[in-house]
């Protein structure tokens, strides 16, 4: 029985790692680019949720709709200040240091702002606690809420970008930039429009990870956002269905970890697997193996 | 004219002469104070400052010592080790004389390492760790040391007959945390309760508390000790909650602070119990009048922390009274002329009435458990 209670556990954790894991994905799988600051956007999301409950006494389900619209306007302005400019760059290195450069930026100023005495988050999930085999398992409202929207997003994501224009125009510039633009299609807007996605998703992140494990502080997003991209890098950086496999099946791993192996090894167990994971299959366990043509 | 400027000189000469006097007059001990008051460990940073100005101002509405008024400069180092450091040199650019902390452990070993090169005298009120106060003579503490917290912990479970079956979930990668577990395992060994489960976490993984509540759950605790700060504890609550989970629970000084944290439902932390060496419902003149004044100040009941810090100041003065030192002293001269004072006086005050120091700078008073009830402390 306990058993089942740390798999379920271990579902629930790795599915907020699966949310944030997407994000990392499509930025990747489409931009290219490993954008590090995922898991702060992902605090700011948490940040501008608990404001909108706490000042402004706002309805759940309104204070994660304003979170959405916060994050993805702050993806599209990081990716329009920080990242464009440096697109062209020389070495591919610049793009990834102004990342880790804006992943700190943000920190220290949500640190300025709201102080880093960590808040105690409310959930906003509705849904109640479910009880198996006569209360000795507990599903968390939470875990359902947080399982479901995983699936449900990355259905939507996979459907979005198999069947409309603008998901046709992100298969086209992960392709080829180059080309794309010569066949007359946007690259930055559709660049922007992924960051814009992307950053989308890790409000929904946020708020699902400070439900589940109810502690904001300006550093919330920076182990789970490493650990995701963990996930997103055990599943096939760049594959959609790779990055909730990815998510699920870390999180199960560090919650098995920790109660069979040692409390104290979690950490060191999940990079462990990451490590063995890539030298078996190197691209992940979706990822695809591009053939380079001459 | 000449007149004139032969009573201009005079003039400025007696001038000269009464601001040397007021400037002696106006000369003060300097007192710094080190602590995160922003930051996860605030509340304990925030109420030693508090509590600290309170004794401070007290002091000088009465008259200040051998004469000499007391100046307290509180610096932020947000439970930081490089931070505090910072600090202090800050501190030292002052001209500070004496040091009150810094508030928590491992800040508190790098400053005290610098400390001891400058012979500076500190005192911290709530460094528990054994190494704060190792590194030389110059250091003491006013709260338990945490191998005594442990000791202290595991005395009172048995000798009360808490439990039978324990579990203990603390920080492997924190030196306050696996330091008061220590003592606790080593003292249980003489206590009629068993230690079924021990499971432990580190700084990088401590969101997910599932599988140690799991771990304590099955092995069919009926209480848990909580050798860890209030911010990990509050999660701890709210999951155990989540799972249908409810031990008795047992703190130590670290929860000191868990009904302050922004948001959290205090009625989970009901019930819970900690060992500390001062309860703000305490009948005495001393206690009642510290808690009002500051209930006044601040708004809301001090905690231990702050109680550390105001009996850290009186045991300052009460040193630099039996040393006879005076503010125009430097740092190292007075450090030495206190530190041996320290061992000589006996102070009574918030955390314990005749308390007295080692030469190693540990204190001796007894401790008191309370317990959380309608969301405030109550003495057991």
């Amino acid at each position: 029985m306990s058993f089942l209670s740390y798999l379920i556990n271990g579902i629930s954790l790795g599915s907020v790692y699966a949310i944030i894991a997407l994000g990392y994905t499509m930025v990747y799988g489409i931009a290219k680019m490993l954008n590090f600051a995922h898991g702060d956007v992902i605090m700011v999301g948490g940040y501008a949720a608990l404001t909108m409950m706490l000042s402004f006494s706002a309805n759940p389900l309104i204070a994660v709709l304003v979170a959405i619209v916060v994050c993805t306007v702050l993806g599209i302005t990081i990716e329009a200040v920080a990242y464009r400019p440096l697109r062209e760059a020389a070495s591919p290195l610049a793009v990834l240091i102004t990342a880790i450069g804006v992943s700190y930026l943000l920190q220290n100023v949500v640190l300025l702002i709201f102080g880093s005495n960590p808040k105690s988050f409310q959930s906003v999930v509705p849904v109640p606690d479910l009880k198996l085999a006569g209360g000795a398992l507990t599903v968390s409202g939470e875990t359902i809420v947080t399982i479901l929207s995983c699936i449900v997003i990355m259905t939507v994501l996979t459907l979005f970008i198999n069947k409309t224009k603008a998901g046709q125009a992100m298969l086209a510039v992960s392709e080829d930039k180059g080309a794309a633009q010569l066949m007359g299609i946007n690259v930055n807007g559709t660049i922007a429009l992924t960051f814009a996605i992307g950053s989308g998703l890790a409000a929904v992140a946020g708020v699902l990870l400070c439900s589940s494990y109810p502690s904001l502080s300006p550093y919330t997003g920076s182990m789970p956002g490493i650990k995701a991209f963990v996930a997103a890098v055990f599943g096939g950086i760049g594959s959609i269905p790779g990055a909730m496999i990815g998510g699920i099946l870390l999180g199960v791993i560090e919650i098995l970890g920790k109660a069979y192996i040692s409390s104290q090894l979690a950490d060191a167990i999940v990079f462990a697997v990451l490590i063995i994971v890539l030298l078996v299959k190197p691209t992940g366990l979706l990822g695809k193996k591009i053939q380079e043509k001459v | 004219m000449k007149k004139f400027m032969k009573l201009a000189s005079l003039a400025c000469v007696s001038a000269m002469v009464v601001s040397t006097t007021a400037f002696a007059e106006g000369e003060t001990f300097k007192i710094g104070g080190i602590g995160p008051m922003t930051g996860a460990a605030a509340a304990y940073g925030t109420a030693v400052m508090n509590a600290a100005q309170i004794a401070v101002d007290e002091i000088n509405e009465a008259g200040g010592v051998n004469g000499a008024q007391l100046e307290f400069n509180p610096q932020d180092d947000e439970h930081d080790a490089e931070k505090s450091i910072n600090a202090y040199n800050t501190l030292k650019d002052w001209g500070m004389q004496m040091l009150l902390g810094t508030v928590t452990s491992a800040p508190c070993i790098a400053v005290e390492a610098e400390a001891v090169n400058d012979n500076m005298f500190l005192l911290t009120p709530s460094g528990s760790a054994v190494d704060c106060i190792t590194a030389g003579d110059n250091a003491f503490r006013v709260c338990f040391s945490d191998p005594d917290q442990g000791t202290a912990s595991a005395k009172y479970i048995g000798e009360n007959g808490l439990a039978e079956k324990v579990a203990v979930i603390y920080d492997s990668s924190d030196v306050y945390s696996s330091g008061i577990y220590a003592t606790f395992r080593t003292e249980a060994e003489n206590q009629p309760f068993e230690i079924v489960a021990d499971p432990a976490f580190t700084a990088d993984s401590k969101t997910d508390f599932s599988v140690q509540l799991q771990q304590a759950k099955d092995a069919g605790a009926e209480l848990v000790y909580l050798p860890i700060y209030y911010n990990e504890a509050s999660l701890i609550f709210t999951q155990a909650a989540g799972m249908d989970f409810a031990p008795k629970w047992f703190g130590v000084d670290g929860m000191d602070g868990i009904l302050s944290v922004e948001g959290f439902d205090t009625s989970l932390a009901e019930g819970v119990m900690l060992l500390t060496p001062f309860s703000a419902d305490a009948e005495d003149e001393l206690t009642k009048n510290f808690v009002a004044k500051y209930t006044e100040l601040y708004g809301e009941t001090p905690n231990q922390f702050a109680a550390d810090a105001y009996d850290g100041i009186y045991a300052m003065k009460a040193a630099l009274e039996k040393a006879e030192a005076t503010p125009d002293m430097d740092a190292s001269t007075l450090c030495d002329l206190v530190k041996v004072a320290m061992t000589e006086i006996s102070v009574d005050g918030l955390t314990g009435t005749g308390m007295t120091w080692s030469a190693e700078g540990e204190p001796t008073k007894a401790p008191k458990a309370v317990v959380i009830e309608g969301g405030a402390y109550k003495g057991l």
